[in-house]
């Protein structure tokens, strides 16, 4: 039975790890690195080749990818969309605005940088980054999500209470 | 013996052993041949595999103020008659068991629809409320033409029983029938340019919104079999019935991929259709294929 569980647990990290569904969230960002997460998709990219899908609904997603510089308008939006995608889940900051507010450093209209709210996985830097740049950051941590809802598996099968972030 | 038969077309072919494969390979091909004809190159082919095993492994979210039973039942109906849709299609020459007719195929066919109605209504999310009464008003448009369509093939034939149908061979009038059904497909598998009610830009996936894991997945299982009931049922009709039935099982998988590849191209050149226009094209348009079809054959009827 163990073994059974282990080869599920497996087949299930690649499964994660080839599988990451998108939802791109605009938290006041200029329009650039939207326009560059659309790129990705393109045919010169075609992220879907990772199986890279963009979804409608954040229910459906497993990687939140946020861009913008975090606006205090944008705070409990973020929130609740990242509450709303299913676990395990993981995010990407696109663009140098959510890892540092980049130019707009010190306005009073802005509640960031990114990870003062949400746990941000993977930072992608750039303004805007190039379209390969964020297809590698997905892929990345579409291998954090694996492993991290692989860790939760491990848990459940040993059954001791670990500490573990879904 | 004969439930035996009946079993055995059930559960392994054209049944759920050959259909759950086929769906996920029809998914596929859908997106390849999209991708392709866009100039990409694609998903892998065990992409939908993927997905669905991805879905699975996710958490359900705790959903405030909804009927989790409901939203739980209403995935696994859908797929339980979608499955149950594939597993009537006379693709063998039976011998004796269960022989369903085309109303209960039809009915069987109807079914994931009204399933979607319904769950988007449970969810209780704006958007899903929207994406359900559009799929209301777009199974309201097309079904009259489907049926009519349904209708005039049976007639002509004589007949409701499937495998008669299947056994016939193909009249010049049937094909109008058949071209009728054909038109309606896209509307029956949500394809542009008849794919309003999951439009993923407008409404948040409509319908799908509130759902999550395994439940989407079972949507998404749901839907390719669908694409398996659907494009089957098309090539049953054309197909011409054989003696050997291994030679019979591959025309049937070879027509219905063709099928997926037209609807595919279809959906890859056109974009998302307006609601009114929708009903406009299967009213006013497409209506007169159906019309022309079925009073022909009911006049072939009282002549013969």
């Amino acid at each position: 039975m163990g073994a059974l569980m282990n080869l599920w647990n497996r087949l299930m990290c690649y499964c994660r790890r080839r599988s990451p569904w998108l939802f791109h969230l605009n938290s006041g960002s200029c329009n650039g690195c939207d326009i560059e997460i659309v790129a990705a998709l393109t045919p010169r990219y075609d992220a879907e080749q990772l199986g890279v899908r963009l979804e409608g609904s954040p229910r459906h997603a497993d990687i939140l990818c946020v861009t913008g510089p975090v606006t205090k308008n944008a705070v409990c939006a973020i929130k609740t969309v990242y509450g709303q995608v299913c676990g395990p889940k993981a995010v990407v900051a696109i663009g140098s605005c959510p890892a540092t507010t980049n130019v707009f450093i010190d306005s009073r209209t802005l509640d960031g940088p990114l990870n003062k709210h949400i746990p941000v996985d993977v930072f992608v830097p750039g303004c805007p980054p190039r379209p390969d740049a964020i297809i590698q950051g997905v892929a990345k941590a579409a291998e954090i999500l694996a492993e991290r809802g692989n860790r939760v598996a491990q848990a459940a099968l040993a059954e001791t209470p670990v500490e573990v972030q879904a | 013996m004969s439930l035996l038969t009946a079993l055995a077309r059930l559960l392994i072919f054209p049944g759920i052993l050959f259909a759950v494969p086929a769906a996920w390979f029809f998914l596929w091909v859908e997106r390849k041949s999209v991708a392709m004809m866009q100039g990409r190159i694609g998903p892998p082919f065990m992409q939908p595999f993927y997905d669905f095993i991805k879905l699975l492994g996710k958490d359900t979210p705790q959903r405030e103020g909804i009927a989790g039973g409901l939203m739980r039942a209403w995935p696994l109906i859908a797929v339980s008659t979608a499955a149950g849709a594939v597993g009537l299609l006379p693709v063998l020459p039976s011998s004796g068991g269960f022989q369903g007719d085309l109303i209960l195929l039809l009915a069987l066919l109807e079914v994931p629809s009204i399933c979607m109605i319904a769950a988007g209504f449970t969810s209780r999310s704006i958007f899903g409320e929207i994406g359900s009464a559009r799929e209301a008003v777009l199974s309201l448009s097309y079904n009259v033409v489907f049926l009519l369509a349904i209708i005039s093939v049976a007639a002509s034939q004589h007949t409701f029983r499937l495998e008669a149908l299947a056994q016939a061979s193909a009249t010049p009038l049937r094909w109008v029938g058949i071209l009728a059904i054909l038109i309606c497909l896209p509307a029956k598998l949500h394809l542009n340019p008849f794919s309003l009610p999951n439009a993923e830009q407008e409404i948040y996936s409509g319908p799908m919104v509130e759902f999550a894991g395994p439940e989407l997945a079972m949507w998404e299982l749901a839907h390719g079999l669908e694409w398996v009931a659907a494009t089957g049922l098309v090539a049953t009709l054309i197909a011409p019935q054989l003696a050997f039935w291994g030679v019979s099982v591959l025309v049937f998988v070879a027509l219905s991929f063709g099928i997926v590849l037209l609807l595919s191209a279809l959906a890859a050149a056109t974009a998302r259709l307006a609601i009114d226009t929708t009903v406009r094209f299967y009213w006013q348009c497409t209506i007169i294929f159906a019309v022309l079809a079925v009073s022909s054959a009911l006049f072939m009827r009282l002549r013969s």
